[in-house]
C-alpha cells in the first residue's frame, strides 16, 4: 500500500466500483480493508452484491431463450437498403395487381397463380399488401392525391357509404397530429374500397383503408372493445407489417379490414390505430 | 469482432433482449423494444466501421427507443407478427428460486427508468461505468448517482414487508390503457 493513498477518503462511488471491480488493484485492497472494520457498510455492500447476483438469476435465462422469428429476421444480415425497397416494391405491385406475368414469374414453376391470386384478394395479408401499394401510389400526388378534399367531407362520406353499401366516415384524427385531406373510391380485391387521406404538420402522408369484402377467413363475429386485452379478441388482434419503408397496422372485424399506412414508425401508426379502432367502436 | 460484420446483430441480440426484458418488465414491450433496437442499427449500418464500442452504441439507441416509448406512453396493442401464437402476459417465476426472484422483479419495476438502466447494465453486463456514461449519454458523475440511488432504493424496497399476494399480483404485467 502506499502511504499517500492510505489516507484518502473513500467515496460512495468508490464502494459502488469496488464492488463491481472496477477499481485498480491496489485500490481495491485499501477498500477491502477499509470495510473490515465498517460491518454497516459492509453488510450494505453484500446487499448490493446480493441484487447483482439476483438480477442475473432472473434475467440470464433470457439468453437460453430461443428468439421470436420477427427478431432473428431483424437482426439477420440484409441486403443493401436500395435492392431491399425495390424488391419489397416489386412484391407489393405484383401481388396487389395480381399482374398476370408477374405473378407467374415470381412463383415456382406449376404454381397455380390464378389461384394464389384470389386467396391473396381475400387474406387479410392481400388487403394489407393493397393497402400498402394503394398510399404508395397515391400519397406522394400533391395535386391529385385524393378525389374528393376534406372541405366536402359530407359529400365524401355520403359518396363512399352508396358505393361500399355500408356507413363510410373518415375517422378524426387531429389529436394525433393528422388533418384529414379527403378521399377516394378505390377497386380492391373483389369490389370497391374507400380510401381516406391525412397528412400532419410536416406534410407527410398517412392512408386510412376501409374494405367491407374480406370473406368470413379471419372474420370476427363480435365486436371487442379497446380496454379488453387484445388476447381475448385475437380475431381483430392488431397486426404490423412493414414494406420497405412503409409500415402498416391492420385488423380484421367481421367483413370488414381496416389498414393504417404511413412512412412513420410504429408507435404513431400503433396510435393512430387504436384511435380509429376507438371511433369505429363508440359508433 | 468485426464491426461491420453482417452477423453481429445477431450475435448480440441474446443479450440485448436480456437487457430489454428486465428494462420494460415483459416480453412483448421488451421484444418490441429490441425489434426497433435493430431496426435502427441496421439503418444506420453506414456507421457500424466508425463505431468504437459496438456494444455501447446498441445500448444506446436502445436507450433512445425506450426514452421516446415512454414519453409516448404504453399503448394498449399487441402486434402479432405473422404465425406466432399469443404473447404471454406474465412473466413465469422459476419454481425453484420462487417468491424473492418475483418480488425482485416488483421492486425492480418500481426503480425510476433511469435508475432502472444504469443498474441494469452495470449488473447484467458487467458494463464499465464509462461505458455506461457513453451508451447513456451522461456524464459519469451522474452515472454514479443513479446506480447508488438504484441500488439504495432496491435495497429499501427488498427490504420492506412482504406485499400481500394480491399487491403483487396486481402489478401492471398487462398493458395499461392510457
Amino acid at each position: 500500500m502506499r502511504p499517500e493513498d492510505a489516507d484518502t477518503p473513500v467515496t460512495e462511488a468508490e464502494l459502488h466500483a469496488w464492488l463491481d471491480g472496477q477499481l485498480p488493484a491496489a485500490r481495491q485492497r485499501e477498500i477491502e480493508a477499509y470495510l473490515a472494520s465498517r460491518p454497516e457498510e459492509a453488510a450494505r455492500l453484500a446487499d448490493y452484491r446480493g441484487q447483482k447476483a439476483a438480477l442475473r438469476a432472473l434475467f440470464d435465462p433470457v439468453l437460453d431463450e430461443a428468439a421470436p422469428a420477427r427478431l432473428l429476421r431483424a437482426a439477420a444480415p440484409r441486403q443493401p437498403w436500395y435492392a431491399q425497397r425495390w424488391v419489397a416494391g416489386l412484391a407489393l405491385l405484383l401481388l396487389g395487381t395480381g399482374a398476370g406475368w408477374g405473378m407467374r414469374s415470381a412463383l415456382p414453376a406449376g404454381g397455380d397463380a390464378t389461384a394464389l391470386a384470389l386467396a391473396a384478394a381475400r387474406s387479410p395479408e392481400g388487403f394489407a399488401r393493397r393497402a400498402a401499394v394503394a398510399h404508395a401510389v397515391f400519397s406522394p400526388d400533391q395535386r391529385r392525391a385524393v378525389e374528393l378534399d376534406a372541405a366536402h367531407e359530407e359529400q365524401l362520406s355520403t359518396w363512399l357509404s352508396r358505393r361500399m353499401g355500408a356507413a363510410m366516415r373518415p375517422p378524426h384524427l387531429q389529436a394525433q397530429g393528422y388533418a384529414l385531406e379527403g378521399g377516394r373510391l378505390l377497386p380492391g380485391g373483389q369490389g370497391p374500397v374507400a380510401q381516406f387521406m391525412y397528412r400532419d404538420s410536416e406534410g407527410r402522408k398517412l392512408t386510412v383503408y376501409v374494405s367491407n369484402e374480406l370473406g368470413p377467413a379471419g372474420a370476427a363475429s363480435a365486436p371487442a372493445h379497446a380496454g379488453v386485452p387484445a388476447s381475448a379478441m385475437p380475431t381483430t388482434a392488431f397486426r404490423f407489417a412493414r414494406e420497405g419503408r412503409v409500415n402498416v397496422f391492420y385488423w380484421v372485424d367481421g367483413a370488414y379490414g381496416y389498414a393504417i399506412t404511413a412512412d412513420a414508425g410504429r408507435q404513431v401508426l400503433a396510435d393512430v390505430s387504436n384511435e380509429v379502432y376507438r371511433q369505429l367502436v363508440s359508433e | 469482432m468485426q464491426h461491420d460484420d453482417p452477423q453481429q446483430l445477431l450475435t448480440w441480440l441474446p443479450r440485448l433482449r436480456r437487457y430489454a426484458r428486465a428494462l420494460a418488465g415483459n416480453r412483448d414491450d421488451a421484444d418490441d423494444l429490441v425489434q426497433d433496437t435493430l431496426e435502427r442499427a441496421w439503418a444506420k449500418a453506414g456507421l457500424w466501421r466508425g463505431v468504437a464500442d459496438m456494444r455501447a452504441w446498441l445500448f444506446s439507441l436502445m436507450h433512445h427507443l425506450h426514452v421516446d416509448g415512454h414519453r409516448r406512453g404504453r399503448l394498449n396493442i399487441v402486434a402479432l407478427a405473422e404465425g406466432e401464437a399469443l404473447p404471454e402476459q406474465a412473466e413465469p417465476a422459476r419454481q425453484t428460486e420462487g417468491l424473492a426472484l418475483r418480488d425482485l422483479a416488483s421492486a425492480l419495476a418500481q426503480l425510476p427508468a433511469e435508475q432502472r438502466e444504469v443498474l441494469l447494465l452495470v449488473a447484467l453486463e458487467d458494463m464499465a461505468y464509462a461505458d455506461v456514461a457513453q451508451a447513456l449519454g451522461l456524464p459519469m458523475g451522474t452515472v454514479m448517482s443513479r446506480l447508488s440511488r438504484g441500488r439504495e432504493r432496491l435495497r429499501q424496497l427488498m427490504n420492506e414487508p412482504v406485499l400481500s399476494a394480491a399487491a403483487v399480483a396486481g402489478r401492471p404485467t398487462l398493458k395499461v390503457v392510457k
